[in-house]
């Protein structure tokens, strides 16, 4: 009996792994299907307004690296605070604090940018959009850093201020190069993460139909578009939307995966 | 230079919690207007973008003793000119309760279905699957992690959401529809965290109880679960409120329609909804409220998270 | 005359009630290997970390009475537990050096390990860091086997050559004192011999303070032992008579292995 009840759990958990797989599968093949199936060259060399991405792919890439340029540097100085200066209440409070920020509610983001960063200039723009998905960014950069600075050895840490190195250099020359893969994966699924953003945007820096790199206006994005496309009635509309949905997830994974390569090795 | 990269590491960690405290600041303030004009009302109010007339003859003044008393903040313009009907005053009334009730009952739904399912997969992935599987599935579980919100909208929307009006009537578009979504976004975190709970269990424990004979199961059951209960329980807790937050799947999916559902096959509407499809056009009295509802979620998911943190899921990262 | 006089030294890590030395008073000659033995928990090692003030890496201990050091250009003591200010901390630290119980290369290439504590102390002469670097690997009995890749990642060297390496690093700064914290203890025998070998060739050049609770080690290599126990500085001689001819009953109970 009780070997019974054991085959069951043993069957109930695999079957739950095989519907998480299956999951996946179905939206990847989805996906595929719908998304291949819509995909010609034409997509890429024109902008929405003529019926192609070409604009979205470019600016949703645009918006998520000038996120990335403010959100990386700030993250990781502030990991490097709470993990290698901060002793106290202090550094705690804002190592809690940044984690709890990392599952935050991210249309409220784009509210809070919203109110300083669109409402007084006079409508949707660029910048805008990019503070609210760096905000985004920077726990999770400031979680990452913080996690891979704890795993390199405190008797690295001695060895190089033993040698009569200022606390910094230690921390430059030695800690963050011992922890380099770590980060370097953690800024990659960041990034990954952002890039496919939606909430953020959608009243911040919108969404353009046209090839726009001026950063006070309203900004092309992938993202907003799908939403937008969706909406819409047409079916030429929807095959557009299922398109960039396909694009959009073959960038999201590769740059996802790629940081997992990374740390292949690691584990 | 020491010190300047000490003063500079510390603003940039202040950061966040100037980031936290703006956020709380700023929504207040723009939810301010609302706030004074609903009061804690709007938290039960089903009404949304309804214009009522100023005054109502006694009869009708219901139990909504509000509008009596805001009525008699405008005095002046209980006035009313019998033939002037069509310029009867009027306001528009704003109130969170379907949103409120939408956010909460689709979180319930992602969370039952989600559960069992993440629990399995945590324990295939700690105790069932060999070395090389474990990794396998562990990957495919993150990438299902990593897929971005909005294509759960697309799938769901155009497969998933006519299996599940198929299978048990009603609406595509509808709270059910957008709670099991919702419940295969969180399934992959859900399923990390617990799966990394368990495996802080000791294995000198497990191997105790293998050798006096006990079956899988029951060393789950006994000895693996009681010893990573806070953990799994701070999982779910968490998983909770990130789905507080979801937006665009959700947006795809639960309908967008300010109305309590009679059936779970009815479609609603839940926070982060009614901000993203309202934002857009709304204004004055209307965005103000908008900025309500977003403060009560930002207050709701700060709170859920750090309940979650602090009871269930102490890190020891001192 | 010592490099290092301590003097009524007295230890309490941060949030502890109780020191964990009392009152302890030593000599540190100069070119002569003086071990620091005694069971676990005797505080050897935090009288070890004293002498270079690495504890101050943690915020909170408490220091009483004096380490003083042998400053070989004035010809004058300071008591290095009055340093407070940051560059003091760091010229003590290139007069004193450490080498730690974990070999600890840095990620960087062997040449880059070994330079730098040069390369930190301001030293930017390529062929002065070549040639440094050259020296301490010598010195170190590692040149012959890296001299053809030091352009490769240390991480690469096996343990005891990574252990070498930590030595030509601190090496190559030329401390007047190096403090070994137990450093064969991770270490198969014969990289062990090979080390002991090098810390016997050391001490011409510097003085040298070794902890280890590895007596035979001890009573090989060193000049003076100090043994030690639950805090106390039990007994403080020449290395003959503490093994031969020990003073105190505990030290002989120890020696003998009745305890520890």
């Amino acid at each position: 009996m009780r070997l019974q009840i054991n085959k069951l759990f043993l069957a109930l958990s695999i079957l739950s792994a095989l519907i998480g797989l299956g999951f996946l599968g179905w939206i990847l093949v989805t996906l595929f299907i719908k998304g291949v199936s819509s995909l010609h060259l034409t997509l890429f060399l024109n902008d929405l307004v003529d019926g192609g991405l070409r604009n979205l792919i470019v600016g949703q890439l645009v918006l998520a690296l000038l996120a990335a340029l403010i959100g990386i540097p700030l993250g990781m100085i502030a990991g490097i605070y709470i993990r290698e200066y901060g002793h106290g209440k202090y550094a705690n409070l804002i190592r809690d604090l940044s984690d709890i920020m990392v599952s935050a509610p991210s249309i409220v983001i784009g509210a809070f940018v919203y109110s300083f960063a669109v409402a007084p200039f006079g409508g949707a723009n660029g910048f805008a959009g990019i503070i609210a998905l760096s905000i985004m960014m920077i726990p999770i950069i400031i979680n990452t850093t913080d996690s891979m600075l704890s795993l390199v050895p405190k008797e690295l840490r001695e060895a190089g201020m033993a040698l009569g190195a200022s606390k910094y250099r230690v921390i430059l020359d030695v800690v963050i190069k011992a922890a380099k893969v770590g980060i370097m994966t953690g800024v990659l699924l960041a990034f990954a993460r952002i890039a496919g953003e939606t909430a953020p945007l959608l009243f911040t820096s919108e969404t353009s139909n046209y090839f726009n790199l001026d950063l006070t206006e309203s900004f092309p994005s992938l993202t907003v578009s799908i939403y937008n496309l969706a909406n819409e009635p047409e079916k030429s509309s929807r095959d557009l939307a299922w398109a960039a949905s396909f694009i959009l997830t073959v960038m999201v994974l590769l740059i996802n995966l790629a940081g997992r390569y990374l740390t292949r090795n690691k584990k | 230079m020491e010190k300047l990269f000490q003063k500079i590491s510390l603003s940039s960690a202040t950061l966040v919690l100037v980031l936290l405290l703006g956020i709380f600041t700023t929504l207040f303030i723009s939810a301010k207007p609302a706030v004074e004009a609903f009061g804690l009302q709007f938290i039960t109010d089903q009404r949304w973008n309804q214009e009522i007339p100023l005054i109502e003859s006694s009869d009708t003044v219901i139990e909504d003793s509000d509008d009596a008393i805001i009525a008699d903040e405008d005095d002046e313009d209980m006035i009313l000119d019998e033939d002037d009907e069509e310029d009867a005053a009027t306001k528009t009334v704003f109130g969170g309760l379907v949103p409120i009730i939408g956010t909460l009952l689709s979180t319930l739904i992602a969370l039952l279905f989600a559960m069992p399912i993440a629990m399995g997969i945590a324990v295939f992935l700690a105790e069932i699957a060999s070395k090389n599987i474990s990794k396998f599935v562990g990957m495919a579980i993150e990438l299902l992690a990593a897929i971005p919100s909005i294509i759960f909208g697309m799938w769901g929307l155009y497969y998933f959401a006519p299996l599940i009006a198929d299978t048990f009537g009603g609406y595509q578009v509808s709270l059910l529809t957008a709670g099991l979504v919702l419940g295969v976004m969180i399934l992959p975190f859900m399923a990390a965290v617990t799966r990394d709970s368990m495996n802080t269990t000791p294995d000198v424990l497990k191997e105790s109880a293998y050798a006096l004979g006990a079956t899988k199961f029951e060393v789950v059951k006994d000895i693996i679960f009681p010893y990573s209960k806070t953990g799994i329980i701070g999982s779910i807790i968490l998983a909770l409120g990130r789905a507080l937050g979801e937006t665009m799947a959700v947006a795809f999916l639960i309908g967008a329609v300010y109305s309590l559902p009679d059936k779970i096959t009815d479609p609603t509407i839940s926070i982060p909804v009614a901000m993203a499809v309202n934002f857009g056009e709304a204004s004055g009295l209307g965005e103000s409220a908008l900025f309500y509802l977003g403060l009560i979620l930002f207050v709701m998911s700060f709170a859920v998270i750090s309940f979650a943190k602090f009871y269930f899921l102490k890190r020891g990262n001192a | 005359m010592p490099v290092m006089k301590i003097k009524n030294f007295s230890f309490t890590y941060a949030g502890v009630e109780a020191p964990s030395l009392k009152n302890i008073t030593l000599p540190i000659e100069k070119n002569q290997i003086t071990a620091l033995i005694g069971p676990s928990g005797c505080g050897k090692s935090t009288l070890l970390r004293s002498m270079n003030r690495i504890h101050d890496l943690y915020p909170g201990n408490k220091y009483d009475g004096k380490i003083n050091l042998l400053d070989l250009e004035t010809g004058k003591y300071n008591n290095i537990l009055a340093i407070k200010k940051e560059n003091e901390f760091i010229q003590l630290r290139q007069q004193v050096g450490m080498i730690f119980q974990k070999p600890t290369p840095f990620p960087m290439s062997i040449f880059d390990n070994v330079a730098y504590g040069l390369k930190i102390a301001g030293i930017k002469n390529k062929t002065e860091l070549s040639d440094r670097v050259e020296a301490s690997l010598k010195g170190s009995a590692l040149w012959k086997e890296v001299h053809d890749r030091l352009g490769k990642s240390a991480m690469g060297l096996s343990g005891g050559q990574q252990q070498r390496l930590c030595i030509a690093r601190a090496v190559a700064v030329k401390p007047e004192v190096l403090l070994f914290d137990e450093p064969t203890s991770a270490l198969d025998p014969i990289s062990t011999g090979a080390i002991e070998e090098l810390i016997v060739e050391l001490k011409k050049d510097v003085s040298i303070a070794i902890v280890t609770h590895n007596m035979q080690q001890a009573s090989r290599i060193s000049d003076y032992t100090a043994f030690m126990y639950l805090g106390d500085l039990i007994e403080y001689d020449k290395t003959e008579n503490i093994f031969l001819n020990p003073k105190e009953k505990r030290t002989e109970d120890y020696i003998t292995g009745r305890f520890g």
